[in-house]
C-alpha cells in the first residue's frame, strides 16, 4: 500500500493567522452593530447562474416543503450545498433582521485550481440603506485591518478596458471582440457569448494587473452581467450596480446594490434556467421562497461576498490556496 | 491514444495540438466568480521546441501523444541519417534525420549516450547529455605564462563546433563542455 499522507497542507502558524483574521472580522462587525447569523448550507434551491454548479446531496428521511405535491422518488429529498448564503440571508433581511453578516463554508462544484477549492470560506454581509459606493467604503475599512495601503483604487468596468486594452467593452462590435480574444488567448472559437469573450479578456489581460499596489474596485458592470444587482443608466449605457474587488491580481469579493423587484428577480432566474437548458447544463428550480420574500419587502440594501481564503492568501502572501487551508479537497 | 480532459492536465503530459506532439509545461485553472471556467495552458511543441500559450474551455479534451524518451548510444552517420541503438540490451536501432538532430550534431560523439524522443515510434528529437567531452582539433597556440586567468580564444572540437576557451588550451586536449549553454567547463586529464 502506498504511504498515506495525513498532514495538513498549511502550517500551524497559518492556522493561527486564520483564527486572528476571523476574530478581527467579528470584532469589526460587532463594533458596527452588524448581527452575525447562520443560515443552512443544505437548501432545496440554489443559485441559477449558468456557470455556478452546485453540489447535490440526498438527505434521507426528510421532505422539503418545495417538494410538496411531487411524488417521492427517494427515501429522502435532494438538497444543494449552497454556492453562497445569499438567498437565505435575503429572507432574513425581508423578515426585518437589519444589517447582518455570516462567515460560512460555500461549495462550488468542479472548481479546483491554484486559487480554487470546491469548498471554501466565505464572508457575506448585507447593509440596508447602503448603496454600492457606501458598501465599497466599508469593504475598504475592513481591508485596512489586514493590509497596508492609503486608498483603494476605484475604476469603472468601461475605464478598466480602456486603460488596459484600449477598447470600449460596451460598443466594440462582436467580430472585432472575437478576433481580439483569439489573438490574446489562443482559444479556438467556441461560439462563446459576448460576456464570455469580455471575461476572457478580463481574466487574461486585466485581472493580473489589478490591485498590485492597493486593492482595486471595479464597478458598473455591463447589465448582462448584473446577476442579482439593480440596473441603471450611466452615460449612454445600461450597467449593473455591481462591483468586484481585486487584490494582487486576484478576485476577492463581489458586491451588489441588491435587486428588490420580485418579478424582475423571477424573470432573471428563468432566463438563467433557459440558458442552462440550451447549453445542456443541469436545470435547477427557482427559489420561490426567495421570490416570495423579495415580494414581501426586501429592504433597499447592498450586499457583498468576500472569499476569506483568497484574502488570507493575500495577507500571508501565499501563492496557492492549499497553503492557507488545512486540507484541500484531495486530502479532505 | 487516450484523450485527456483539462482537469487531467499536468506538467509533463504529452498531448497532440494542431497536429504536433506537445508537452504541457504549465496549467492554470481560471474562473471568474460568475463566469465560465477555462484553463490557461503553456505547451512546448516537441517538434519545433516553441512554447505556446493556449486557453481551453474547462472540460475540453486533447488527444494524448505517443511520445516516449529512450536512452540510446550514437553509432554512425550514413550521409543522410544518424543511427542510434537502444542501451536496454535490445540492441534495437533507430535512424534520426537532420530535423530530429538539429543543433545536437554539435555534440555528437560515437559511443556517447543520448536521449532520443520517439513520436509514434520514430525519432522526433535528440538531446545531448548535459556534459560531453570533446577533443580540440584547432586553436591558436597557447601563450607562455597564460595560466588560469585572462582572455579567451575560439577553439574547434572534433564535431566542428567552435567554442570559446581560455588562452592556455592547446590542440589535442580534451574539454568538458556544457551542451545546454555551449560553454567550456574544464580540461579533462588524459587517462
Amino acid at each position: 500500500m502506498s504511504e498515506v499522507t495525513w498532514q495538513p497542507t498549511c502550517t500551524i502558524k497559518m492556522l493561527r493567522q486564520r483564527a486572528e483574521l476571523l476574530a478581527c472580522v467579528r470584532s469589526f462587525f460587532l463594533a458596527r452593530d452588524v448581527l452575525e447569523v447562520e443560515t443552512p448550507l443544505l437548501c432545496a434551491a440554489t443559485a441559477t447562474d449558468p456557470y455556478l454548479s452546485s453540489v447535490q446531496v440526498v438527505v434521507d428521511g426528510v421532505r422539503s416543503e418545495l417538494s410538496a405535491g411531487k411524488p417521492a422518488a427517494m427515501s429522502g429529498d435532494l438538497f444543494y450545498l449552497q454556492t453562497s448564503p445569499e438567498f437565505a440571508m435575503k429572507r432574513l433581511l425581508a423578515a426585518g433582521s437589519g444589517p447582518i453578516y455570516q462567515i460560512c463554508k460555500a461549495f462550488r462544484n468542479a472548481e479546483r485550481g491554484r486559487r480554487h477549492n470546491p469548498e471554501f470560506s466565505m464572508l457575506e454581509w448585507y447593509r440596508p440603506d447602503f448603496d454600492e459606493v457606501m458598501l465599497m467604503d466599508e469593504v475598504e475599512a475592513l481591508l485596512k485591518l489586514f493590509l497596508r495601503f492609503d486608498r483603494a483604487e476605484r475604476i469603472s468596468y468601461r475605464e478598466v478596458f480602456a486603460t488596459h486594452l484600449q477598447i470600449d467593452p460596451f460598443t466594440l462590435d462582436d467580430p472585432l471582440l472575437r478576433e481580439l480574444v483569439q489573438q490574446t488567448t489562443g482559444i479556438r472559437d467556441g461560439g462563446f457569448e459576448r460576456d464570455t469573450h469580455l471575461e476572457l479578456l478580463f481574466s487574461h489581460v486585466i485581472e493580473p494587473r489589478l490591485g498590485l499596489s492597493a486593492p482595486c474596485f471595479v464597478y458598473d458592470y455591463p447589465a448582462s452581467q448584473a446577476a442579482l444587482a439593480e440596473k441603471r443608466m450611466v452615460d449612454d449605457v445600461e450597467v449593473g450596480r455591481r462591483f468586484e474587488l481585486y487584490i494582487g491580481g486576484a478576485e476577492i469579493a463581489n458586491g451588489y446594490h441588491e435587486l428588490t423587484n420580485a418579478e424582475e428577480q423571477r424573470a432573471r432566474f428563468l432566463d438563467d434556467i433557459s440558458q442552462r437548458r440550451c447549453e445542456g447544463l443541469p436545470v435547477v428550480p427557482v427559489d420561490e421562497r426567495l421570490v416570495a420574500a423579495i415580494a414581501a419587502g426586501l429592504p433597499v440594501c447592498s450586499g457583498v461576498a468576500l472569499g476569506l481564503d483568497r484574502l488570507l492568501m493575500q495577507v500571508a502572501r501565499a501563492n496557492v490556496i492549499d497553503e492557507v487551508i488545512s486540507f484541500p479537497v484531495e486530502k479532505a | 491514444m487516450a484523450n485527456y480532459s483539462t482537469n487531467e492536465f499536468k506538467s509533463g503530459l504529452k498531448v497532440m495540438l494542431d497536429g504536433d506532439p506537445c508537452s504541457i509545461v504549465e496549467n492554470e485553472y481560471v474562473k471568474p466568480g460568475k463566469g465560465q471556467a477555462f484553463n490557461r495552458v503553456k505547451l512546448k511543441n516537441l517538434r519545433t521546441g516553441r512554447v505556446w500559450d493556449r486557453t481551453f474551455k474547462s472540460g475540453e479534451n486533447l488527444e494524448g501523444a505517443d511520445v516516449v524518451e529512450k536512452e540510446m548510444e550514437y553509432l554512425y552517420n550514413d550521409g543522410e541519417f544518424w543511427h542510434f541503438m537502444m542501451v536496454d540490451g535490445s540492441f534495437e536501432q533507430f535512424a534520426a534525420d537532420e530535423k530530429a538532430l538539429g543543433d545536437t550534431t554539435k555534440w555528437l560523439k560515437e559511443q556517447e549516450v543520448y536521449t532520443v524522443t520517439l513520436f509514434n515510434g520514430a525519432p522526433l528529437s535528440v538531446t545531448a547529455p548535459n556534459f560531453v567531452e570533446l577533443e580540440v582539433v584547432e586553436t591558436d597556440p597557447g601563450l607562455k605564462g597564460d595560466t588560469a586567468q585572462g582572455g579567451t580564444k575560439p577553439a574547434t572540437v572534433t564535431t566542428g563546433a567552435v567554442i570559446s576557451v581560455p588562452l592556455f588550451v592547446v590542440i589535442g586536449e580534451v574539454l568538458k563542455i556544457d551542451t545546454r549553454t555551449g560553454e567550456y567547463v574544464s580540461r579533462v586529464k588524459a587517462s
